[in-house]
């Protein structure tokens, strides 16, 4: 049985959404701790999370 | 400061009439014939407003005869053709894709934004995958995203122009809309650049960012506008701003830039040859990342808020419109504040590339 590309597509939304997510949530998490360091929190997530999203919209353009 | 528990109640009371009332206006919507009809002018009309125009179309309306008329600025089309090479005509020619235009013996036809070549009758023909075979010329034409781009750029350029002179007439005091404008500058001077390249590089780059940013903003916004000018949410575009992220990061890359794709410092030399195409592929991989975010956003969000302004038409019932209507107000919302972002994004991430290729041995 062939499986549909779109079923791919969905795995790979998945993977981002939790990978993005829990980036968000570290990050959120670091600045209620300390939130004098807000910038470079923000720079580090934003880096991290162009990473992951790299990553999924590769896949997606492969599936 | 809180809300009476009363007014929370009606709040309540509201929501769930709403609710009732939309599901059942979705249970007696239309009748099957309608419903069809409707589903595909939801297309058209979304597709419309994605796609890139040969003309610039301000409105439109059904006339006595029941006949849609459309209004819009005839801009200018120029097609390559292999036949006979470079022609142009006014985009009003096409009547809004209803008529052929004939020039030198060849006729052209406006199929869902695209120019093909066709025979005297305007027929599309199709291969088995439902693709069109139609020759397609070489298209230069001038169209609504190039008006609009063209259109920013000459407006950016006045304003910031203008406003740099009035620095040294007013002793470095900002002036009019440039007292609102100067915060943003320096959050992108201190919040971007220096944030992420450095004290000593940022300047630099300066002028690129802040005319990426201020251009990609200012587009977005534009875009939420009615005349649905779509221009960042079209890949081409997106793909021109992603390159030139790309040129800079690459040509202003120093040793150290190199050295971490080529020969990574501080890793056991068995790895480095295994790292080595995996940070070249990241060089490629960055650039169209950048590009693809901003593309599937602003589609993706135009494509979210057309379909929930269609609701209003598809629903039957005061209530159920409503809801559409509160839910497309709600999203449009979402929209500003999602072009900012995104904005914001592109830029800080073209900061942080150029931090890369920039940064110190450390």
């Amino acid at each position: 049985m062939e499986i549909p590309e779109i079923v791919g597509a969905g795995l790979i939304v998945i993977g981002v959404g939790i990978g993005v997510g829990s980036i968000g949530r570290g990050a959120t998490e670091a600045i209620g701790r300390q939130p004098d360091a807000f910038g470079k929190i923000n720079i580090a997530m934003l880096i991290a999370a162009a990473l992951v999203e790299g990553i999924g919209f590769a896949a997606l353009f492969l599936a | 400061m809180s809300i009476p528990l009363r007014r929370i109640k009606i709040f309540y009371h509201f929501l769930v009439l709403v609710l009732l009332t939309s599901s059942h206006a979705l249970a007696t919507a239309k009748n099957p014939q309608t419903r069809q009809d409707y589903k595909a002018e939801i297309e058209a009309y979304i597709e419309h407003h994605i796609l890139d125009n040969h003309d610039f179309n301000i409105f439109s309306y059904t006339n006595s005869q029941g006949e849609k008329v459309y209004v819009s600025i005839p801009l200018l089309v120029i097609l390559w053709d292999r036949d006979v090479g470079l022609i142009s005509f006014p985009s009003s020619k096409f009547k809004h894709g209803k008529a052929i235009v004939s020039v030198k013996g060849k006729h052209y036809k406006v199929y869902h934004s695209r120019i093909y070549q066709t025979d005297a009758e305007g027929q599309i023909l199709y291969n088995q995958e439902g693709k069109v075979t139609n020759y397609r010329p070489i298209d230069f034409s001038i169209t609504k995203s190039v008006v609009s781009i063209v259109l920013v750029s000459l407006l950016m350029f006045w304003f910031f122009y203008k406003h740099a002179k009035s620095y040294e007439k007013n002793d470095l005091m900002p002036t009019g809309l440039g007292r609102f404008l100067e915060p943003v500058i320096l959050f992108v001077r201190d919040e971007i650049a220096i944030m992420s390249i450095g004290e000593k590089h940022h300047h630099r780059f300066m002028s690129y960012l802040l005319t990426l940013f201020f251009f990609i903003v200012i587009l977005n916004l534009i875009g939420l506008s009615p005349f649905g000018i779509n221009v960042t949410g079209n890949i081409a575009v997106t793909f021109c701003l992603a390159i030139i992220t790309f040129i800079i990061t690459n040509f202003k890359g120093n040793r150290n830039y190199w050295a971490h794709i080529f020969w990574m410092p501080g890793v056991p030399y068995y790895i480095r040859p295994v790292l080595m195409p995996i940070e070249l592929l990241g060089v490629f991989i960055k650039p169209f990342t950048l590009m693809v975010r901003l593309y599937a956003n602003m589609a993706a969000g135009h494509i979210v808020l057309m379909t929930l302004i269609s609701l209003i038409f598809v629903f039957d019932g005061v209530f159920a419109k409503g809801m559409g209507f509160l839910l497309s107000f709600v999203i449009a919302n979402l929209k500003i504040l999602v072009a900012i972002l995104q904005a914001y994004v592109f830029t800080v991430l073209s900061a942080v590339y150029f931090g890369f290729a920039v940064a110190e041995k450390h």
